[in-house]
């Protein structure tokens, strides 16, 4: 599955500063449908280069980071059960308290 | 260097420059007050031309008892605005009568403020604690030089009121505490968050919940920005979006991390323009959106976020935050971090293994073999670094150690003859904490002499060469 993924609000700094990365996520074996719990996992494994920990608490992303799904907060659309399909674009931000 | 040169010159014009900015700014001073005396003393006036005489007055006077209630002078001072069709007469009569108060005089209250001031918002509130500094005014564009030193409330008043001498300005010239933000914030029907700290985000969102004050809240860090409108009119508050604050490592700092001076400049204009549509009644606000810049690729986007959670500790249904909770709940404690933030001064090593700038300096001229290893990252020590010390930023020390054996072996046999002990090694940073960790790391490593100059590059631009630049 085509998707696109986006780091911001500093999240680039653990996948080598690239805040755009297009990739293709395999379905794991057996599975129908990729959700939102599968591409974590799969980003922790695969573009999170250090500091983990600042990605992820337990099995879903670290407290003061949004997770967007087509523009549209992760909240509304299941959290980690959101079925992700082709050419989703997925964003990752961290938010900001500097002014 | 310089041909008739001498200290004493350098140092006189210096001081002279002193004296003549402290004058500078007593002047400017004095006449902003005689300006403020000024202004009281023509409004008193008119005040009893009115009642006391003339047919011309009453004309005037039947001008500004029309509906609208805007006088001749509104009239053309915001006449571009009342030729808006979708803003006119209504829109700023609405803003005339509103109040809108914007914590932190800083990079996104700065340009907020001035936009606010100009556009004829009734009562304008500044809070804020701190003074101004040269490293503010690349971005903090509402002081000017001549107020470095001195209370940003005061600077932001007077660049305000100096815009606007027809509106409202308050200066709280103080921290925003528990104690007194439920009587700072009731005063005003809008609050604007110009604030840099997770503690104070918290803070202020709970206190406008409890007020019922809607909040424009921004943010911006690097090049990148922040923008949403909070609790307005049934829409989430921050802490539905963030019910946990987010780990201390993940708060980046202006101060540390670097900010492009108009980044916080554009979400600040933003913030004035949110406040302005709340105030006025016009328009959609940014509820339950959220804008995110991206200074760098030039994107902006506009993403929906979820609205006010039932659950919510402060805005949800069963929850009951009240104004005593407000009062006694600690916001550095729950966040972890502190509102006022001083910077950090970790102490890991014994005292035999650090060394104070200016013995560093001594050893340097006593010609002491070593090597001086600056573990900054690579974009600091661009900026300034001291003669001869070689950059391995702590994050590739590891990788990078044998760089330090090599630059030994070369020292020792440049020194050979009075280093019968062989080179020794020395760490620095820019204050004094990651030379620390690094040397702790080099001690485990086998570097059994290594020693970090306490205090950093700061203590050497204090202690040592008052000329080496700071940043
Ligand atoms: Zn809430």
């Amino acid at each position: 599955m085509q998707l696109t993924l986006e780091f911001g609000g500093g999240l680039e700094l653990l996948c080598d500063s690239v805040k755009v990365h297009n990739v293709h996520v395999d379905l794991q074996n057996g599975a129908e449908k990729l959700t939102m719990k599968d591409l974590l996992s799969w980003v922790h494994t695969n573009l999170i280069k250090e500091r983990p920990e600042m990605f992820m608490k337990g099995d879903s992303v670290r407290p003061g980071v949004l997770v967007l799904v087509n523009d549209c907060d992760w909240e509304l659309s299941g959290q980690l059960d959101t079925t992700l399909e082709e050419k989703d674009v997925v964003v990752f931000i961290s938010t900001l308290h500097g002014g | 260097m310089e041909s008739n040169g001498g200290a004493t010159d350098v140092s006189s014009i210096r001081s002279e420059i002193e004296t003549l900015k402290a004058a500078k700014s007593d002047i400017e001073q004095r006449i902003s007050v005689l300006e403020a005396q000024l202004r009281e003393t023509t409004i008193n006036q008119q005040k009893t031309d009115t009642v006391s005489n003339g047919t011309c007055r009453s004309i005037s006077t039947v001008y500004s008892d029309n509906s609208h209630g805007l006088s001749p002078d509104m009239i053309y001072r915001y006449s571009r605005h009342l030729l808006l069709p979708s803003f006119g007469v209504q829109g700023q009569s609405n803003l005339l009568k509103s109040s809108v108060l914007v914590v932190g005089a800083g990079g996104l209250g700065s340009s907020a403020l001035l936009y606010l001031a100009a556009c004829g918002v009734g009562r304008l509130g500044i809070v804020d604690h701190d003074v101004v500094e040269l490293s503010n005014m690349h971005r903090q564009v509402i002081h000017t030089e001549a107020y470095i030193g001195q209370s940003k409330v005061k600077s932001a008043a007077a660049a305000c009121r100096s815009i606007n001498s027809s509106i409202q300005i308050i200066e709280h010239g103080e921290a925003l505490r528990t104690s007194n933000a439920l009587e700072i914030l009731s005063q005003y029907d809008i609050v604007v968050d110009g604030t840099d700290n997770p503690p104070s985000r918290y803070l202020i969102s709970d206190c406008c919940v409890v007020l019922g004050k809607p909040l424009v809240s921004g943010a911006a860090v690097g090049l990148e920005g922040q923008l949403t409108v909070y609790n307005y009119n049934g829409g989430p508050c921050y802490r539905c979006l963030f019910p946990t604050p987010p780990p201390t490592t993940a708060c980046q700092r202006c101060a540390d991390s670097g900010v492009l001076g108009v980044v916080p400049g554009i979400i600040g204009c933003l913030q004035a323009l949110e406040a302005i549509k709340i105030a006025s009644a016009v328009g959609e606000p940014l509820s339950g959106r959220m804008l995110l810049l991206d200074a760098l690729s030039a994107r902006i986007r506009i993403v929906k976020i979820r609205g006010r959670s039932s659950q919510c500790e402060a805005c949800g249904e069963n929850s009951a935050f009240t104004q005593d909770q407000f009062r006694n709940f600690d916001y550095e404690k729950f966040t972890q971090s502190p509102q006022f933030p001083l910077p950090l001064k970790l102490n890991l090593l014994s005292a035999d293994s650090r060394i104070s700038s200016k013995e560093y300096k001594e050893r340097v001229d006593n010609g002491e073999a070593h090597v001086l290893v600056d573990v900054r990252p690579a974009h600091h020590f661009k900026i300034v670094s001291l003669p001869n010390s070689i950059n391995i930023p702590l994050a590739n020390l590891e990788a990078r150690l044998h760089e330090i054996s090599l630059a030994m072996k070369e020292e020792e046999k440049h020194k050979g003859s009075e280093s019968s002990s062989g080179a020794s090694v020395y760490a620095v940073c820019r204050r004094g904490n990651d030379s620390q960790r690094a040397v702790q790391y080099l001690h485990k490593m086998g570097f059994t002499s290594a020693r970090d100059i306490v205090g950093g590059l700061e203590s050497w631009g204090r202690d040592v060469d008052p000329h080496f630049p700071t940043y």
